[in-house]
């Protein structure tokens, strides 16, 4: 068994990508394979998310494997003050695989270097996610037919949005179009503009969430604007409000767009969107559970 | 190689060791400590504030009968880029070199960010050198990026 963690999307090379997405694939023909059977899987959930967890929890269910764990740090050793460490040691004594999510950033790295079994990051605080930007990447590719040569819009929270970066970066091997929408105070950092620039890829940046932006866009990525962002809240006002997308915006879009959002969303993408062709933010986080059971699979050499 | 003038004389006044020049003032004493020289027991001159040509003033660290590796004398390139190595035998300067940021650099420096593993569990912090001309360095676990007039020592 070759162990395989998956901590960063920018571990992963174009090809484990691209082999990641086929997996997926097949389980979105067929979710229920008996892949894990007498397998253990621990779900060290350090920091509450519901969201990832169940949808872990059940990629390993449908594979037939046993989940132990605990959901909440307040529950766990980690209360008592156990080093995260000690915590993985005595889990990996048990799991064949562990998921983990924490709020500290880099918790995973250090994770695997300690633990003999294979780790999937699940999120470390506002490091990485990759288990999030498989499944962004497997909608584009599902919805797109390909991830090459795309357009690709992403709207709100450029600044502190981990999910956009990560994307973005994971983007870098399929000659992706970028535009950046945001207003000055949540612009793309500097450092992923360098990126882009530094490995040719094309971007435009605008404060403009315009219908020509829109009109040219494969793949509108919307992203929450968090009222903790602003330190002036009649601009958080204002800016919610500029970055909402509605339907009636959606009317003169190229017919292939779809609309990713990581969810949950709260008011950047009004409900009227929900009955467009365009939406796809539910089908997205649907597919969190192949890609997700493709990535167990990887990490245990299936 | 010849020994001539008074700034090569206080180089030269060590019979056998290592001379570390050109060590940026305000580095002086981060040197002594990322070397450990504080609890060395061979002979230890240190100057500071010496007028160079070169930097107006600097400091200096001299080691009598000592044999460091390259990689551990290379660690103090993340604060004295500038510094230089000067190996003596027999009061000659045998071997002289500028020091070189390594690819890695494992528990030398602490991570900036808060919210970072290494500062929040007993282990050792790991940067990885980007950029060693202009010190850009990446956390090997919080993945930030930390340059030069950024960096905290452990
Ligand atoms: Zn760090």
């Amino acid at each position: 068994m070759q162990k395989r963690n998956l901590l960063s999307i920018s571990d992963l090379s174009k090809e484990e990508i691209l082999a990641l997405l086929k997996r997926a694939k097949e389980f979105e023909k067929n979710p229920n394979q008996h892949l894990l059977d007498g397998k253990v899987v621990g779900s060290l959930f350090f920091e509450p998310s519901t969201r990832t967890r169940l949808s872990f929890e059940t990629a390993v269910n449908r594979l037939g494997g046993r989940v132990i764990g605990f959901s909440d740090a307040r529950t766990s050793s980690q209360s008592k003050g156990e080093t995260l460490k000690d915590t993985i040691m005595m889990v990996a004594n048990y799991a064949d695989l562990i998921v983990m999510r924490h709020p500290l950033e880099g918790a995973a790295r250090y994770a695997s270097e300690i633990s003999k079994v294979p780790i999937v990051n699940a999120g470390d605080g506002s490091n990485q996610h990759p288990s999030q930007t498989m499944l962004d990447l497997y909608t584009i590719y599902q919805t797109q037919g390909t991830l090459e040569n795309l357009t690709i819009t992403m709207v709100g929270d450029l600044k502190y949005g981990r999910t956009v970066h990560s994307l973005l970066e994971a983007m870098r091997f399929f000659n992706p179009h970028f535009i950046f929408v945001a207003c000055d105070e949540l612009r793309m950092p500097k450092q992923y503009k360098e990126y882009c620039k530094k490995l040719g890829i094309e971007y435009e940046e605008t404060k403009n969430f315009s219908p020509e932006v829109i009109n040219k866009t494969d793949i509108l990525y919307m992203t929450r604007v968090q009222r903790e962002r602003f330190s002036d809240l009649m601009e958080y006002e204002r800016v919610k409000n500029v970055y909402t997308l509605t339907a009636s915006m959606l009317k003169g879009c190229k017919p292939n767009l779809r609309v990713l959002h990581p969810l949950p969303r709260v008011t950047e993408i009004t409900q009227d969107v929900d009955d467009t062709p365009q939406a796809y933010y539910f089908q997205q986080a649907l597919n969190g559970l192949y890609t997700r059971e493709a990535i167990i699979c990887r990490a245990l050499g299936l | 190689m010849s020994i001539q003038g008074k700034k090569e004389l206080v180089v030269a006044a060590l019979q056998n060791g290592i001379v570390i020049d050109h060590i940026p003032c305000d580095s002086l004493f981060k040197v002594v400590n990322i070397l450990g020289i504080q609890n060395l027991e061979n002979g230890v001159t240190i100057g500071n504030n010496l007028s160079s040509r070169s930097m107006g003033k600097k400091g200096l660290i001299k080691i009598a009968d000592i044999d460091l590796p390259k990689e551990t004398l290379n660690r103090i390139a993340v604060i004295a880029p500038s510094a230089v190595i000067n190996i003596i035998k027999d009061y000659a300067v045998v071997e002289k070199h500028k020091v070189e940021l390594p690819e890695d650099l494992i528990d030398i420096l602490k991570c900036n960010n808060p919210k970072c593993i290494s500062n929040n569990e007993p282990m050792k912090t790991h940067f990885h050198v980007m950029d060693g001309k202009n010190i850009t360095l990446k956390c090997h676990y919080c993945e930030r990026i930390v340059k030069q007039d950024e960096v905290v020592l452990k």
